[in-house]
């Protein structure tokens, strides 16, 4: 059914009585994809941000040995909340945000499949995001570790850090999935017409994988973040040992949503990078049909490995030989990747604006990452390096030298059809070069700290231990990423100010259908459907000598789903409910607190909240309204 | 261009009235896209349950607690509002609306009955055998695994009412059959659950 959705053609009475805002209201009600992804990008970056400053601070403290920079406890609410914020708030939100703004436009669709539920995605992530950090300014952040590992998160963690941990990941992650469930419709049922599966660019494909993977592993931490906050507010006994419970149960449900969640990080990444570097090396992909393959296998394979995480934990030599064994085999597909993309460069025309240097730069970056990868899937050597910051130098190297790194090149590559700017390839230049070198300073030299015995997640270290000249490289490589960012903040300031002029096809090598329509697109996207007549559908049209796509159907009236603030409300109902939750069993000084939180009542009604927006958008059915073809023409015209 | 939709507009409806519209079939597609998901949600508590089962902590045990009748007559009736909820998606697919609001009704009041057993198994277990979710690892696991199937049965319950209530006001249009589709839909999904639950929880419990 990939035909296109030819909707409000037959409809008699077209509705344009449909209110429409604007200013904050128009953000706060939006249900238009394009929007949506902006809003996940502000978002995302501020939570980036955040995450950011808490890694300085943390590199800062262990800058010197010995170092009274920030207490322990602090420390440790500092890693828990650098790398939980950087992963479920920072780089998925980011991640989405370029789903949405682009995945829609590839694949030739007016919109999403659910563009109400895309919208209650973003608001139940913001508000689970909020929540969770709200913790530093209401008696302390989580402290146990991201991977909040019981019983040091059940029964050694006294304050409510760990209560916003597992209800602001719950209520984030409840957002996550929706977006996944709507970018799998999406995919599978508003192609465009002749937009097979064989034929739809790589970052939809590696999205669409991505998605499916959203889908079968955040209802494991669903689960395992109320088996967690059961035993800590109802005093269940799930992983308390003295009544029977298991302590193991959580590594394990853990990292069976967890080992998957790295592949839903990176494999979107891998999309992005085989975007970029076709279009500046002027030549197709090469191995499309590989890609796809191996972007199938590297997903599968994700969950078949959960346990290399838990090698020290002592699951026996059986267990942990085939674990070793799966997680090594994952290094044949992207092995695959690595050569598709150093082939489809090869003989190229290489051109190396800021988002290609992004995406070279991330090759021999990820490629590291890898290596180190296999060396810590052996498990025997995997007791030498665990806890060590060998392994932190490991995934900082696949996160941010591999998605990261990804993130920046597509940031750079679709600013123009976001926001209608080229950002400027001087600062860009800038950006990629000091974000590159910081980045090899601050976690190369970690590899070599982890060998020597440095353990991660400590708070400080004795001198002479060769650990001090390592460290105070580290910090200085830290502050020069830091600079980075800073430095691509400067260009999204710079770029906003200059006139909104730019072309459709801003790379001018444009080859997938996003490149065919204006920057940044009308509501609509697509004021005919374009019909798609092979892989890289518009650079084929142009090869042709055609300067814009095939339509597939004549200019008509084009339905529009109505804005809603209910997804607003409903999150915010989640947010009290959850604040509810918290706090039922608080001792509280003031007595109509404890009136109120005790006797559930603000659990009550923020489910009340939430659950009567879900009755009202049931009852009222959404005309939506209709964009007529005049319209169209002035919005061409303005 | 969907004929079926145009159909609608002459007043007619197609055959499958859930699938006349693109929201129609997205709405389907997303949500047993949906219930793959829930399958993961229902399997990670199987799979804690299945771990801590023999963790009784002084508290009962399985064997001593379950009460097989009861179990198989709340097993009996929600298989058989499954059957009714069927009946009700074929008098959809007839356009018999009469016909689909009763037998949505009679689901409904399946499902309250079931519900009625599950609270007063609970509160037996409770309030005479003291066996609450603060017992043991086994106790937790139990409330938490037939806990969350109870509140799946309750929020379909109360899903499925609000849907006749819109089938009266509205009636069966190609906006209403989808959501009453999607809806048979889950409610099926947590008949198979609960399936699963009396194999694993209540028959395991008691021979095994």
């Amino acid at each position: 059914m990939a035909q296109a959705q030819a909707q409000g053609h037959v409809h008699g009475d077209h509705h344009h009585s449909v209110k429409r805002y604007t200013g904050i209201m128009d953000w706060l009600t939006t249900v238009d994809h394009k929007k949506i992804g902006i809003l996940y990008l502000l978002a995302g970056g501020f939570f980036f941000g955040i995450g950011g400053i808490e890694a300085i601070l943390i590199r800062l403290q262990l800058i010197k040995p010995m170092n009274n920079f920030v207490s322990a406890q602090v420390f440790n609410e500092l890693i828990t909340m650098h790398g939980t914020t950087m992963i479920f708030l920072g780089v998925m939100p980011i991640i989405f945000a370029l789903m949405n703004a682009v995945i829609p436009l590839q694949i030739g669709a007016r919109d999403v499949a659910f563009p109400f539920l895309n919208s209650l995605g973003f608001w139940t992530f913001l508000f689970g995001g909020i929540l969770l950090n709200l913790s530093w300014v209401m008696g302390g952040a989580p402290d146990a570790g991201w991977t909040a590992y019981t019983p040091l998160s059940s029964e050694y963690s006294n304050s409510h850090g760990v209560d916003f941990y597992t209800i602001g990941l719950q209520i984030a992650g409840l957002g996550t999935l929706i977006g996944g469930i709507n970018f799998l419709v999406t995919i599978i049922t508003m192609r465009a017409p002749g937009m097979s599966y064989m034929r739809m660019p790589m970052f939809t494909w590696a999205s669409f994988i991505t998605s499916a993977m959203i889908l079968f592993a955040f209802p494991a931490i669903t689960v395992g973040l109320v088996l967690l906050s059961f035993d800590r507010i109802l005093g269940a006994n799930f992983f308390d040992v003295a009544a029977g419970g298991n302590p193991v149960l959580w590594q394990h449900i853990f990292w069976i949503f967890g080992h998957p969640e790295v592949y839903i990080l990176i494999l979107p990444a891998f999309g992005i990078i085989s975007e970029v570097i076709p279009t500046f090396a002027r030549k197709r992909l090469f191995g499309y049909s590989s890609m796809v393959f191996a972007t199938i296998l590297i997903a599968f394979l994700g969950f078949m490995v959960w346990a290399h995480h838990m090698f020290t934990t002592g699951l026996g030599p059986v267990a942990n030989a085939l674990f070793s064994i799966a997680t090594m085999l994952i290094a044949v597909p992207t092995g695959i990747k690595i050569f598709n993309w150093l082939f489809t460069m090869w003989g190229g025309q290489i051109t190396f604006t800021s988002s290609n240097l992004f995406a070279i730069g991330f090759i021999p970056t990820f490629v590291m990452g890898g290596v180190t990868g296999v060396m810590l899937a052996s498990a025997p050597a995997d007791y030498q390096y665990h806890d060590t910051y060998f392994v932190v130098a490991h995934f900082h190297y696949v996160i941010v030298g591999g998605l990261v790194f990804g993130l920046l090149s597509g940031l750079h590559y679709w600013w123009p059809k976001m926001f209608g700017r080229m950002l400027s390839e001087p600062i860009g230049k800038w950006t990629f070069w000091t974000f590159c070198i910081g980045f090899h300073l601050t976690f190369f030299v970690q590899h070599f700290l982890g060998l020597l015995g440095m353990q991660r997640r400590i708070v400080s270290y004795l001198p002479h231990q060769n650990f001090d000249t390592m460290n105070l490289i580290s910090t200085i490589g830290a502050l020069l990423m830091g600079v980075g960012i800073l430095l691509f903040l400067y260009n999204i300031v710079v770029t906003s100010m200059k006139p909104m002029n730019a072309a459709a096809d801003a790379w001018e090598d444009g080859r997938t259908l996003e490149w065919s329509i204006p920057s940044p697109p009308p509501e609509y996207n697509f004021k005919q459907t374009p019909l798609v007549r092979g892989i890289d559908a518009f650079w084929k049209e142009k090869m042709a000598g055609n300067k814009a796509m095939t339509p597939a159907e004549p200019v008509g009236s084009i339905h529009m789903p109505s804005p809603s603030i209910l997804p607003f409300v409903m999150s915010l109902g989640l947010f009290i409910a959850g604040l509810g939750f918290m706090f039922s069993r608080e001792d509280f000084s003031n007595s109509f607190m404890s009136f109120i939180f005790n006797n559930y009542l603000v659990l009550i009604i923020g489910l009340m909240i939430t659950f009567g927006a879900m009755i009202t958008r049931s009852l009222i059915d959404d005309p939506g309204y209709h964009i007529e073809p005049e319209e169209q023409e002035e919005e061409v015209r303005a | 261009m969907t004929s079926a939709h145009a159909e609608h507009v002459n007043g007619e409806l197609p055959h499958e009235p859930e699938k006349a519209t693109l929201e129609g079939r997205n709405k389907t597609l997303g949500f047993w896209l949906f219930l793959g998901g829930e399958a993961v949600l229902f399997g990670t508590l199987f799979a804690t349950f299945l771990a801590l089962r023999n963790s009784n902590n002084d508290g009962p045990t399985a064997a001593e607690l379950f009460s097989l009748p009861i179990t198989a007559i709340a097993t009996a009736i929600l298989l058989v509002s499954s059957l009714t909820s069927v009946f009700a998606i074929q008098a959809m697919h007839r356009h018999n609306l009469q016909s689909l609001k009763t037998w949505l009704i009679v689901t409904v009041v399946l499902g309250l009955g079931f519900l009625g057993l599950e609270i007063y198994e609970f509160y037996e277990y409770v309030v005479h055998e003291s066996f609450g979710l603060t017992t043991s690892a086994f106790s937790s696991a139990f409330y938490t695994l037939v806990g969350f199937h109870g509140a799946h049965v309750a929020f379909g319950v109360v899903w499925i009412s609000l849907l006749i209530a819109q089938l009266y006001r509205k009636g069966l249009t190609v906006v209403t059959a989808p959501k009453v589709y999607v809806s048979a839909m889950y409610w099926h999904f947590i008949d198979v659950v609960w399936v699963f639950i009396f194999s694993v929880v209540y028959l395991l419990g008691k021979v095994g």
